[in-house]
């Protein structure tokens, strides 16, 4: 799909936004919002560069940047943390052989943290593609993470 | 009305004022930071924060409203010790290098770490430098200095209805700029200078072109001469201890010598020149079926506005340049030839209320030869007010000289230029008169003065009864704007100014531009205009000569060459 037709799904109202930057992010396999993206959405909606960018830059489910196909997400807050029999951030980072914020070599996998994701009472927790994993444990991270490679291939 | 305690004093206050607004009217003092009148508020910085009795934490003083009984405490331990945090975590991640940076001893963070007793600062600096924005000819972009108050975005956004300046990014990482943190010339920013007027500090500041100007001025081989606007007189005295904004032409004339410029020259002699130029193009729109609304063409940040964002209606931009312009032009054309210099040899200074004339200046249709600026460069109140600190100019000791000429005999009329609805006003005294071959009983037009957004007058011509309109600050221009693309534009006329209050709010203006110090501006500018002889531009004896001798009738094919110019559609 165009990202015109997109667009044209939604009311051009400043309302829109939000769901039109997760709508594009969710269409594309490198999950990011280009330049001239965030110009198109500015023209259709008739707000500014500014506040796209703005509202962009400002949810962590977003990004200006191109990113991997599957986006892991570590919550990083307090009972994930508490509740970590071991460190799920560093397990996923030597796994992946990469540190939060880069995206692996194949172009499969974007490590990131976030704030809490709500599943505290099942931590420690991630999200890959706002799929909640929890109860989370070192083979339960590989299965999860062979089973993204297997489908992909 | 309502009581209640402010550390343990009653006070009585009438009923929807902040805590903050009570505690001022007792004169008690709670430091602001990111809090700035006119603009909204944000509490971002929590400098204000206060303590109130049977509340959980620290409530900031300029959002929380005053209640009935409540017993508030502004200077406790607790208090005075989270302002002092809060100032120290800015400092951490500011460029507090003062000593080399302009707002030195007029600085808001500088002032509050003063009175915080900030001596030391226990927290290591955290700040990641990020290049400046050097890239447009009238302001610079210093993200190492900003504090994040949201005063710039709050301005550009609501004031200007511009949206160029917004908050990126969240938490700590959180910037304020254009979107991709794209330098200000890449966005379709007016450079009007409002962002900088009311930063706190040195994040945005007109681009500084003091150096040239005494480099210029110590070498022997140019003439430096000097056009000074009408608005600057009326403010730049705030910057300089004097009793009030207002600085009399005579002494300005005086001290501006003392930096050595060899002439110095009255930008209110163009503003009657305009008067003349656009006073005919609207009669001649209005006879011969031009284009209407005329809307008028002085103000460069509203030019930017049209061009960027609603060329449809360049049609109704007249065509006169600025005064700052027409100033250019004739003493690079007419002076020159009059005085036998050769026009490379002038080197033509303005000093202006505004940091959009220096991107006027740098126009490619304003330069008459040699592919050189008319005006050479753009000096603001703020950067003439430099000079004269770094000169040492006393102004209770200097003695008061006139203009010279021919630039310097000039009407009450030109000087209403710096005010909303001042050419309004200028233009309608002399249209008035022209079409109707009357005088005007009343020559104050009282209802198109002030500060309000939008002023309306009607006028008698030619038995004719005609609307018009003044808009200031740029939401408002859009307003009347947006009723010219809808084709419901009730008027003949419309005057634009992008700053509020006209350029004696301009974005060169002294810093601290309030409400009240906009007032004082305007009253100076009625006072001068009345303590006049003459008030009408038609009836300046100098422009007529010039006519006369050069320009041959306004509006002729040779008035129309040097002092008239043309818009076009920009990204
Ligand atoms: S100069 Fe004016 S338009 Fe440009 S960023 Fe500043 S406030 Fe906005
Ligand atoms: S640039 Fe100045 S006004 Fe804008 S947020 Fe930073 S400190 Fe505040």
């Amino acid at each position: 799909m165009q990202i015109i037709d997109v667009l044209k799904k939604y009311p051009a109202s400043q309302t829109s936004l939000l769901e039109i930057l997760l709508e594009i992010d969710r269409l594309k396999d490198n999950h990011y919002i280009s330049k001239e993206e965030v110009h198109m959405i500015s023209e259709y909606l008739g707000v500014r560069t500014s506040h796209v960018y703005s509202v962009l830059t400002f949810y962590t489910l977003l990004s200006t940047e191109p990113r991997g196909k599957h986006i892991i997400q570590v919550c990083k807050d307090i009972p994930c943390y508490v509740n970590d029999a071991f460190d799920v951030r560093k397990t996923l980072e030597k796994m992946l052989n990469m540190s939060v914020g880069q995206t692996s070599r194949d172009g499969l996998f974007t490590l990131e943290e976030t704030a809490c994701i709500g599943c505290c009472d099942e931590a420690p927790a991630m999200l890959i593609d706002l799929e909640p994993y929890t109860n989370l444990t070192r083979d339960k991270i590989e299965r999860i993470l062979a089973s993204y490679r297997e489908v992909t291939l | 009305m309502m009581n209640a305690m402010i550390n343990n004093v009653s006070v009585e206050v009438e009923d929807g004022l902040t805590i903050l607004e009570a505690a001022r009217k007792y004169n008690i003092n709670i430091p602001t930071l990111c809090h700035y009148p006119e603009l909204h508020i944000n509490s971002d910085c929590r400098i204000c924060s206060v303590e109130i009795d049977g509340r959980k934490g620290l409530k900031t003083a300029c959002s929380t409203p005053i209640k009935d009984g409540m017993n508030i405490i502004t200077n406790s331990p607790r208090v005075l010790n989270a302002r002092k945090t809060i100032t120290e975590l800015i400092l951490a991640n500011h460029d507090a290098n003062c000593t080399a940076c302009t707002r030195n001893l007029n600085c808001e963070l500088q002032s509050l770490a003063k009175n915080l007793g900030i001596d030391i600062n226990r927290f290591p600096s955290v700040l990641e430098r990020k290049p400046l924005d050097l890239l447009n000819p009238s302001l610079v972009r210093n993200s190492n200095r900003c504090i994040k108050c949201g005063r710039c975005v709050d301005v550009c956004k609501n004031v200007q209805a511009m949206h160029v300046l917004e908050t990126m990014h969240r938490g700590h990482e959180m910037t304020v700029g254009p979107a991709f943190d794209e330098p200000l010339n890449d966005q379709t920013c007016t450079f009007c200078g409002q962002c900088a007027n009311v930063c706190p500090v040195g994040a945005i500041m007109e681009k500084d072109n003091t150096d040239v100007v005494w480099e210029k001025l110590h070498d022997p081989s140019v003439y430096v001469m000097v056009q000074i606007a009408p608005a600057v007189r009326v403010a730049i005295g705030e910057t300089l201890d004097h009793e009030n904004g207002l600085i009399s032409n005579g002494k300005l004339v005086s001290a501006l010598r003392h930096l050595g410029f060899d002439h110095i020259y009255d930008t209110n002699f163009t503003a009657d020149l305009t008067i003349m130029e656009e006073g005919t193009e609207l009669i001649d729109r209005i006879m011969n079926g031009g284009v209407l609304p005329m809307m008028t063409s002085c103000c460069p940040g509203w030019i930017n506005f049209a061009e960027q964002r609603h060329p449809n209606i360049i049609d109704h931009i007249s065509s006169c340049k600025s005064p700052q312009q027409m100033f250019g032009t004739l003493a690079k054309t007419y002076y020159a030839d009059k005085s036998n210099i050769d026009s490379r040899d002038i080197y033509v200074v303005s000093v202006m209320p505004c940091t959009a004339k220096k991107y006027e200046a740098t126009r490619k249709e304003f330069r008459s030869f040699y592919d050189i600026p008319d005006v050479d460069i753009v000096l603001t109140t703020r950067e003439l007010s430099k000079m004269f600190r770094q000169m040492g100019v006393d102004f209770d000791l200097i003695k008061e000289e006139p203009f010279d000429n021919p630039f310097g005999i000039t009407t009450g009329a030109a000087q209403l230029f710096g005010a909303s609805g001042g050419v309004m006003e200028a233009a309608l005294r002399t249209v008035y008169e022209i079409v109707n071959k009357k005088p005007l009983v009343d020559i104050n037009f009282e209802s198109v003065r002030g500060l309000q957004g939008i002023k309306e007058a009607t006028v008698d011509l030619g038995g004719k009864e005609i609307k018009v309109a003044v808009s200031n600050g740029l939401a408002n221009t859009k307003t009347l704007v947006e009723q010219i693309e809808a084709g419901t534009s009730p008027y003949t006329f419309i005057e634009i100014m992008a700053c509020p209050g006209g350029c004696i709010g301009g974005g060169g203006q002294p810093y601290g531009t309030t409400n009240d110090v906009r007032e004082a501006r305007l009253a100076s500018t009625y006072f001068i205009d009345e303590e006049m002889v003459c008030r009408k531009s038609h009836e300046n004896e100098m422009i007529l000569a010039l006519y006369e001798d050069y320009l041959d009738e306004p509006n002729s094919e040779q008035a129309h060459h040097l002092l008239h110019t043309y818009y076009e559609a920009r990204k």
